[in-house]
């Protein structure tokens, strides 16, 4: 069992728990994930690591209110536990040889785009972070970016804080007016993370996403996270997450991730049953 | 005088139809009677045929003769004393090419039932004793068991016996590997599992879960930072293979890994867990192992209408267990044989709506020595179905081998380990299972976890 230390609602959607989980914490780096069972009946969801404390022995993870199991997850409080919770799974991601970085984060996805921007600034490499948000009531994260970014350029696609326009606006915005990137790191929903791609691609920047395909187990045994990348076939569990958004199948991995859309909308009538009983268990 | 019957006793089973519609156990077991009357074929030769085709040894004339004269506390003290885990090998074992192909009575008739009467005797036990062995006087030593399937609950069962301190990491949130992501309940009911794990933590086996070494703890640090004076490797061959054909990417593609995870460690067919799962009208199972079968059997279970084994050769070729082939049939999954898939098929969503397939036919052995299959062009036709299973085998996982220096793999990512020892390229680890042979049995497994246990004991016992 894992205990739940810390619980912060950052928007109506999103929620940050940090987790006592002492071993996984002394090995994380920016980039890996963890997977989570919240009790006996629960799916194995994979989520990236948004921080950790290798000291107290936490990990902190930030998610959005997506499916059964993140709803029963954000359902959770500081001294509950959660049944299971392993990692760091898959491959840090590589900084070497960067002197300048972009790291765009679109929404929920500023939560792994931080420990990036976090690792980068630590590491001395420059950082200018673009985070993009549909609204203002949205935005997440703002100070903590701030605190690790040379430069910090909010979006919001209806202009209701930071600049009006998406992620790609800004970034195509700085290159033309030559800000020199060895590197962007997009991290995001799947056609953000796939704009960028297309972005950077006709200037040659190297640009690294971080894919989140369902899984199981997270160590390359079920090969349900499998991803097109450059024509290949790639585990996203341990030959990523990361990979070259220039070579990877983003249509593909939509489509992948669809596969239980209908089952998840079922599902979200029967979680309400399930949603009562928990909160009856806790009044009896 | 020898009940000189040509046949076995037949085992009772859940009828076909009733069967392929829940996950209750195919096989129910003899009853006492079946199993005195079954022991009575044994003729109790002197030279042990059937001993001899055992990895583990078992002790099988002298089990049997207890079991003739109905002392079967007597029986299964014999068995234990060489196989920890009868009740599951009387399930899973390919007796038909083991102990059973040695049998005298095998040349005229049936062998004897050996597998059935072990797992009566087993079961026998279950049901009657409930007392959980008791944990020995400690000799100070820390071994290290990676993995929980069959080779690694040998080693650990036989080492927590000899007053080792043994911890066993499990990458999954529940231990058994094998027994419990891959292997369907209805073959091995996962209760038994757990009966086998609650002895080994009886015995002071600590168990912990969630730990994917090679990622949370190096092999290095197992041995240096936290103390344990050897290693056992027992990771088992999960990496799923796929045949690289267009369309596997498609929504409705599975590997047989990730389909029976699925409904066996997170149990999709029980309304009460979460686990999604494809509700499918047609299944391809490509592939004609015990996992296929497995799959397949699956499938028809998930309530698909119509399920299919494709496989490229010939029934004679197939890997799958004969008894294992005979079930899947009975349960009403259809036979494609000689026929190769080229192609999934997109229905404009990223949906599989279909598998194009092509003819084969045997030319010459191949290095397998089966005969090899040969397309015949032109041959092209399309299988209906919405959901395809890809069992065409698995490789072992190199979280381990990438993260430890010093740990050397043949080309197909196996451990190299030393015959007599199981002893790796690395003096203190040893290793054996599915990690060093590729895909093979759980008792060939058990066996190699036994010979490392007994070489990890005798390497302590001169360090």
């Amino acid at each position: 069992m894992f205990r739940i230390v810390n619980k912060k609602e950052l928007n109506s959607m999103v929620t940050l728990l940090e987790i006592e989980a002492p071993f996984v914490a002394k090995k994380a780096k920016a980039g890996q994930f963890i997977i989570f069972r919240v009790d006996e009946y629960s799916e194995r969801v994979p989520l990236t690591i948004a921080d950790y404390d290798r000291e107290k022995g936490t990990v902190t993870i930030i998610f959005q209110k997506v499916g059964l199991s993140t709803q029963l997850l954000a359902a959770k409080e500081v001294g509950d536990t959660i049944r299971d919770f392993v990692g760091p799974l898959g491959v840090a991601t590589e900084y070497e040889g960067f002197q300048k970085v972009a790291v765009v984060g679109g929404g929920v996805g500023c939560a792994i785009a931080y420990p990036q921007a976090k690792a980068l600034h630590e590491l001395g490499i420059a950082v200018d972070v673009i985070a993009g948000f549909r609204s203002e009531d949205i935005v997440i994260l703002e100070e903590e970016m701030k605190a690790v970014a040379d430069h910090y350029y909010l979006m919001t696609d209806d202009g209701t804080k930071g600049e009006k326009g998406f992620v790609t606006d800004k970034l195509k915005a700085l290159i033309e007016a030559g800000t020199s990137y060895d590197a962007v790191i997009a991290i995001g929903p799947i056609p953000m993370m796939k704009f960028v791609s297309l972005t950077t691609k006709p200037y040659g920047i190297k640009t690294i996403v971080s894919l989140n395909p369902i899984m199981i187990d997270g160590t390359g045994m079920c090969g349900g996270c499998r991803v097109t990348v450059g024509g290949e076939i790639k585990f996203a569990c341990v030959d990523g997450p990361d990979f070259d958004g220039h070579a990877v199948d983003f249509d593909e991995l939509m489509n992948r991730n669809s596969i239980y859309k209908t089952r998840e909308a079922e599902l979200a009538q029967t979680h309400i049953c399930r949603m009562d009983k928990l909160a009856q268990d806790l009044i009896r | 005088m020898a009940n000189m019957s040509l046949e076995k006793i037949k085992m009772p089973e859940q009828a076909p139809d009733i069967r392929n519609q829940n996950f209750e156990e195919v096989a129910i077991g003899y009853t006492a009677e079946m199993a005195i009357e079954e022991a009575t074929r044994c003729l109790n030769c002197k030279h042990k045929p059937c001993v001899s085709g055992c990895p583990v040894n078992v002790q099988i004339p002298e089990f049997i003769a207890e079991v003739a004269k109905g002392d079967f506390l007597a029986a299964y003290q014999i068995i234990t004393s060489t196989n920890a885990l009868p009740a599951v090998c009387g399930r899973v074992c390919p007796q038909e090419s083991q102990c059973e192909a040695k049998c005298v009575r095998g040349i005229k008739g049936e062998a004897v039932a050996i597998g059935r009467l072990e797992r009566f005797v087993a079961d026998w036990y279950m049901a009657n004793h409930d007392e959980l062995p008791e944990k020995p006087a400690q000799n100070g030593k820390k071994v290290a068991v990676i993995g929980s399937g069959p080779s690694s609950l040998a080693c650990a069962g036989d080492l927590a016996k000899q007053g080792y301190a043994v911890t066993m990491f499990e990458a999954f949130h529940t231990p058994g590997g094998v027994l419990v992501y891959g292997i369907p309940e209805f073959r091995l009911p996962k209760a038994i599992v757990q009966k086998e794990i609650d002895k080994l933590t009886a015995m002071g086996v600590e168990i912990m879960t969630n730990m994917v070494i090679g990622k949370v703890l190096s092999i290095d640090e197992i041995m240096e930072d936290m103390g344990f004076d050897a290693v056992f490797i027992g990771t088992g061959a999960g990496l799923p293979s796929f045949m690289g054909i267009p369309g596997e990417a498609l929504v409705g593609v599975y590997s047989a890994n990730e389909y029976l995870t699925r409904i066996n460690l997170m149990k999709a067919y029980l309304p009460d867990y979460d686990t999604p799962i494809r509700k499918s009208k047609a299944v391809a199972v490509v592939g004609g192992g015990n996992v296929a079968m497995d799959a397949a059997r699956c499938a028809k279970r998930m309530g698909a209408e119509n399920v299919y084994i494709v496989y490229r050769r010939s029934e004679a070729e197939m890997p799958a267990r004969l008894e294992e082939i005979h079930h899947a049939k009975e349960e009403g999954i259809e036979f494609h044989l000689l026929r190769n898939p080229v192609k999934i098929l997109d229905d404009g969503n990223g949906q599989v709506c279909g598998m194009e397939c092509l003819k084969m036919e045997l030319g010459e052995p191949d290095a397998s020595g089966r005969r090899r299959p040969i397309p015949v062009e032109g041959s092209n036709y399309v299988l209906d179905v919405d959901t395809v299973i890809m069992s065409i085998g698995t490789s072992p996982n190199p979280l381990i081998r990438s993260t430890t220096k010093g740990l050397e793999a043949n080309r197909k990512g196996c451990l190299v380990v030393e015959e007599e020892t199981n002893q790796t390229t690395r003096e203190g680890v040893y290793a054996g299972g599915d990690a060093v042979t590729g895909a093979a049995t759980v008792i060939l497994a058990m066996g190699a976890g036994k010979k490392a246990a007994a070489a990890i004991d005798a390497y302590l016992k001169q360090k």
